[in-house]
């Protein structure tokens, strides 16, 4: 079981957080000027690598706030914690293909 | 039938207590022990040395070894309720009264069927499940799978519940030790000292571990004594915790490790009623040493698994620390010192030594203190084959020089065979917790590589052997993880004075050559508990298997509950031989948690019966529990079904409820629905965005109906919302759905809005929700807010007031889902009950009549609304439900862009429709699917699923509700419902609104 650091409340156990998925995949701003392939790739296609990997997490027992991380998903090492809207730490992550524009 | 206790033991000495003498009883015989023993040591003590029958050929079989590690005497100890399968007799501690049997024996340890298994031997080589018992298929049910269960034994789960109860711990520490031998009474020396918190954890009765069967000194004191006082020591540090018993069997992510503590098992069944049998300690620690000491391998020789046969280190436990005269004549056969130990400790109890064997043809000083003590040593020798059935009567001695035996030699007779292949250190934890071992060929062991981990391991798991070593490794791992985790200055305290042992290395012997090729007389056992021989693994690298864990998988090499502690580095060692490849080339399996096996109970904990899941309930349900109303779960919550009358069942309760409510008035306990504030200067624009209608545009004092969806276009939520104020919105949901609703409009607000100034607050359990329904309603509602204007024009469909009801102040909804006129009373919930009682005492002229949830789902079906989890599964957009109708052209919401991808536009997807089955009383089932024809040759395509389905007293009827593919385009065509047994039922596609369609009952 993970101990994660929620930026808000310290280090609580796993079970206390809930995954939101792969981090920095922004909605877009106008989906309607999307075509079926481009909507269709933000709503179904993530990243799933070996290794460093930004994901989004929710406080959802403590303070229920969301924030991101990086995660090895090889050794489970949480590498950075760092807030909604802001890029990783430098030489953190792994920040594919899909859209890497943060909504702010 | 009763045996004379214990006349197998030593004169005096070992830790047992010979004055608390015990009575036990082992497959229908009574045995005596004395406190301090186990199981096994007890058994031994009788000269019981058969305990078991192997797994695949019925094999007799003694302990092999006094530990966590034994595959050979697995026991089902007690009866009935109790009963727990496959315990090693050699972790079991003796009490009163313990009444165990052989797992793997039937129908009896002496006289066994299964030992016909012998004879068939070549049906049970390596994969033979995936050989033999391949074909006929139809067989398997019958024949194959019994016999296999039958004959595998492996114990009986309990029948009964268990009555024991269980707990759970959760705990911080600064420093974990895992294992009270040497290096970790010495590592929690070391740490307890700085003041740091420190928990000590031993899977023994006591601790002290090696040392407790050790004739070594520290400091002058005998052994047991340096534990005595290193215990006193801990007990006198306030932040030191030691816990005996407990077992660490997992080691997880980021330090997270879990221990079974067996509180009362050495006490016997039901010994301590209210205190809890097990406690499942969850600990993170800062730090970890792990101190989890080493297994000794056997070695692998022709008929290596007569009873008699025991791990030599075993031996010498069995002898000092238990006290058990293990024999009369032993034969040591080792490729390295330590069996030396066994050496000593025999010759201390008077025991006769045949002779040792062993296969150095060097074996250095130890070898030559023993033949001082007159012992006879055969150097450059091996035990070639064993005698014996029931327990070992002798031994062919060879020269091997090369791998290849002399062609004369001798025959001793023993009964008892030590036997010693070198040490495994226990890194199971250390590879849990994701370290990787390497092979250390000096040593002849994998050893713990980099720690993936906050942690050290210390002595002999980590290859560190030799008393003074050990101690000094356990010292300084203590002192620096206590100053890792801010404690003390690390200076390592100085290492207890202990003799040196001159020693010479160790002999890689893998597998000792027989008198006949390999396969051809004897077994060569390299995995006891699952019946692997080298002959299996040799014939699974012939078959092509090459990777170790397929060649595990394979031949069952290390797969049985012993996780291969005493087998898995001898097979590998034996397939890199058969590969010619090095043995870190052929690598290593992963070990995973348990340890040991753990018990489904202790994982449970308090988690049980009323336990498992909070309940709750609205603030009225002593009424309804009063009323007599039946319940249904929703969740987690207790809502009424129905109110049945005396001598009624379901179907009448409901159409007498439900006719009550449309001819004239009902009421609903409807407070368990989903209540959200939203607040904020721009609420209306977020619930523009969540809703697929429009929300900013609504006036002060109205509610309106909204569908939610998921991007991807499929309807997640509904519920009415109604503005309370210019920046304030009250929101409901489905019951089940309140939670998930909540999150969701918080991952939006956070990570893709931050800049819309929104807070959402639930209320749920804030408000009690009253629903008064029917012609009749209105009337009601005059008679309780004498206050209020209820005229249709004051009071109009999808509005609420707010005003004194029955003297409280409450706000009035009026809306419906009944399609009758409906107003929903709201007050906060400690006014709950007490409004329900007055709506109940006012209602009584109107003859009101309490409803359930059944009733609710018929008569919204009647109207054709839906109900989400029931018309929608995830995969239904609101165009499928036909409700285009709230679903805005203007605006954009979440999930609208995906209600025109290809897929979600595609004319044949399943849209809602109305069902009427020909025969009227004929109720489909929810679930049945929906075929164009009757008959047809399968696959028969299917049209589409009924998604409700009720018997309607409103329309005297029965109608369902379905998903049908382009439904719409169909209405008028006939469908038919393929049942289970044959049955097929034929119904009429209609719109899906069956009552008051333009809706003057609910609008007036
Ligand atoms: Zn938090």
């Amino acid at each position: 079981m993970l101990l994660i650091s929620c930026p808000h409340c310290g280090p609580c156990d796993e079970t206390e957080f809930h995954c939101g998925g792969e981090a920095h995949v922004a909605r877009p701003h106008d989906p309607a000027a999307l075509d079926d392939a481009a909507w269709g790739a933000f709503i179904f296609m993530r990243n799933n690598p070996k290794g460093q990997f930004n994901e989004r997490w929710v406080h959802a027992a403590g303070c229920r706030r969301w924030f991101n991380m990086v995660r090895d998903t090889v050794t489970h090492r949480i590498l950075a914690v760092y807030p909604m809207g802001s890029r990783p730490p430098a030489g953190l992550g792994h920040l594919g293909a899909a859209v890497v524009e943060d909504a702010q | 039938m009763t045996k004379p206790m214990g006349s197998h033991r030593t004169a005096n000495g070992g830790r047992i207590d010979r004055s608390r003498p015990l009575s036990f009883m082992f497959d229908g015989v009574t045995y005596g022990g004395f406190a301090g023993d186990t199981l096994a040591s007890a058994l031994l003590a009788n000269g019981v040395h058969l305990v078991g029958r192997s797994f695949k050929y019925h094999r007799p079989r003694g302990v092999l070894t006094a530990g966590a590690d034994e595959p050979n005497a697995l026991v089902q100890l007690e009866r009935g309720a109790r009963t727990e399968p496959n315990l090693r007799a050699t972790q079991v501690e003796l009490y009163q009264g313990l009444v165990a049997t052989s797992v793997n024996a039937w129908p009896s340890l002496t006289h066994d069927l299964g030992a016909v298994n012998q004879l068939l031997s070549r049906f049970f080589v390596a994969g033979f499940y995936y050989k033999t018992f391949m074909r006929p298929k139809v067989l398997w049910d019958r024949v194959y799978e019994p016999f296999l269960r039958r004959m595998a034994g492996l114990g009986r789960a309990p029948e009964l519940p268990d009555p024991d109860i269980y707990d759970k711990m959760h705990v911080h520490c600064d420093v974990l030790v895992v294992g009270a031998g040497p290096a970790g009474l010495a590592a929690a020396l070391a740490a307890g000292r700085t003041g740091a918190r420190v928990i000590l954890m031993d899977e023994q009765a006591e601790a002290g571990g090696s040392l407790l069967s050790s004739a070594e000194s520290l400091d002058g004191k005998p052994a047991p004594d340096w534990v005595a006082d290193a215990l006193a020591e801990l007990a006198s540090l306030p932040a030191v915790r030691v816990l005996q018993r407990t077992s660490v069997f997992g080691y997880y992510d980021q330090n997270f490790l879990c221990a079974v503590e067996r509180r009362t098992d050495h006490l016997g069944p039901g010994a301590r009623p209210g205190l809890s049998r097990q406690r499942l300690w969850h600990v993170r620690a800062a730090r970890v040493v792990l101190a989890t000491g080493a297994h000794e391998r056997p070695l692998v020789f022709a008929d290596n698994d007569r009873p008699g046969v025991m791990q030599a280190s075993a031996v010498a436990t069995y002898v000092r620390r238990f006290g058990v005269r293990l024999g009369s004549r032993a034969v040591i056969f080792t490729t390295n010192d330590s069996a030396y130990d066994a050496v000593d400790a025999l010759l201390a109890a008077g025991i006769g030594i045949a002779a040792v064997v062993d296969s150095r043809p060097d074996p250095g000083p130890r070898a030559e203190a023993a033949r001082a003590a007159g012992v006879v040593v055969h150097a450059g020798c091996v035990v070639a084959a064993t005698h014996g059935t029931r327990r070992i009567t002798g031994v062919e001695v060879r020269g091997c020089e090369g791998g290849v035996l002399a062609p004369a030699g001798l025959r001793l007779s023993c009964d008892l065979l030590a036997i010693s292949g070198g040490w495994s250190p226990a890194v199971h934890l250390f590879s849990q917790s994701q370290g990787r071992v390497r092979w250390d060929e000096a040593k002849l062991c994998f050893v713990p590589g980099e720690a993936a981990q906050a942690q050290t391991s210390a002595g002999a798991c980590n290859g560190t052997f030799g008393l003074g070593a050990v101690l000094a490794e356990g010292l300084a791992a203590g002192a620096s993880a206590a100053h890792l985790a801010g404690f003390g200055d690390g200076a390592v305290p100085a290492t207890p004075a202990v003799a040196e042992v001159a020693a010479a290395p160790g002999d890689a012997l893998w597998l000792v050559p027989g008198l006949k090729p390999l396969g051809r007389a004897g077994k060569h056992f390299v995995d006891f508990q699952n019946d692997v021989t080298a002959f299996d693994i040799r014939l699974a690298a012939r078959e092509g298997f090459e990777s170790v864990e397929h060649v595990k998988r394979y031949t069952t090499n290390g797969m049985a509950t012993d996780q291969g502690k005493t087998s898995n580095v001898n097979g590998l060692a034996i397939l890199a031989d058969t590969l010619g490849r090095a043995i870190p080339e052929v690598g290593t399996t992963t070990f995973r948690a348990p340890y040991t096996p753990v018990t489904f109970g202790v994982m449970a904990g308090r988690d049980l019966g009323e336990m498992l899941d909070p309940v709750r309930t609205t603030p009225i349900h002593a009424w309804h529990v009063a009323r007599g109303a039946l319940f249904e779960d929703v969740g987690q919550w207790k809502r009424p079904w129905y109110f049945p009358l005396a001598g009624e069942d379901m179907h009448a309760a409901v159409r007498r409820e439900a006719k009550a409510v449309r001819d004239g008035l009902g009421v609903l306990d409807a407070s368990t629905l989903g209540k959200i504030e939203i607040r904020g200067r721009d609420a209306g624009v977020f619930l523009d965005r969540i809703y697929t209608n429009l929300f900013s545009k609504l006036g002060i004092g109205r509610c309106r109906y909204g569908l939610m969806c998921k991007e991807d276009g499929m309807v997640f939520d509904d519920g009415v919302t109604a503005r309370l104020g210019p920046d304030h919105y009250y929101m409901t949901t489905t019951t089940g759905g309140a939670a998930r609703v909540l999150d969701w409009l918080e991952d939006y607000l956070q990570t893709e809005w931050p800049d819309l100034e929104v807070y959402c607050t639930s209320v749920t359990e804030q408000w009690s929700t009253i629903a008064v329904s029917g012609p009749r309603a209105r009337d009601l509602l005059a008679d309780l807010a004498p206050g209020m204007a209820v005229d249709p024009e004051s009071f109009p469909f999808l509005s609420m007031r707010e005003g004194m009801v029955a003297g409280l102040a409450a706000r009035v909804f009026r809306i419906s889902f009944t399609g009758e006129l409906s107003y929903e009373i709201n007050v906060p919930s400690h006014l709950g009950l007490a409004m329900w009682q007055a709506v109940m005492a006012a209602g009584a002229r109107h003859g009101i009549t309490p409803y359930g949830t059944e009733t609710m789902h018929l008569l919204r079906a009647e109207k054709g609304f839906i109900i989400i989890g029931q018309e929608t599964d995830g995969t239904v957009t609101p165009l499928d439900l036909g409700m285009d109708w709230i679903v805005s052209k203007q605006k954009d919401f979440v999930g609208k862009r995906s209600l025109t991808r290809s897929d979600t536009a595609r004319a044949d997807r399943k849209r809602l429709v109305g069902l009427l089955p020909e025969d009227e009383g004929e109720v489909l089932p929810e679930g049945a699917q929906l075929v164009e024809m009757a008959g047809g040759t399968p696959p028969v395509p299917m049209l589409g699923h009924v998604t409700s389905s009720y018997w309607s007293p409103n329309l005297g009827r029965s109608f369902a509700l379905a998903l049908i593919k382009g439904g719409p385009e169909r209405l008028g065509q006939i469908v038919f419902a393929p049942l289970a047994g044959g049955r097929t039922v034929k119904a009429r596609i209609v719109e899906p609104v069956f009552l008051d369609r333009e809706g003057s009952r609910q609008n007036g």
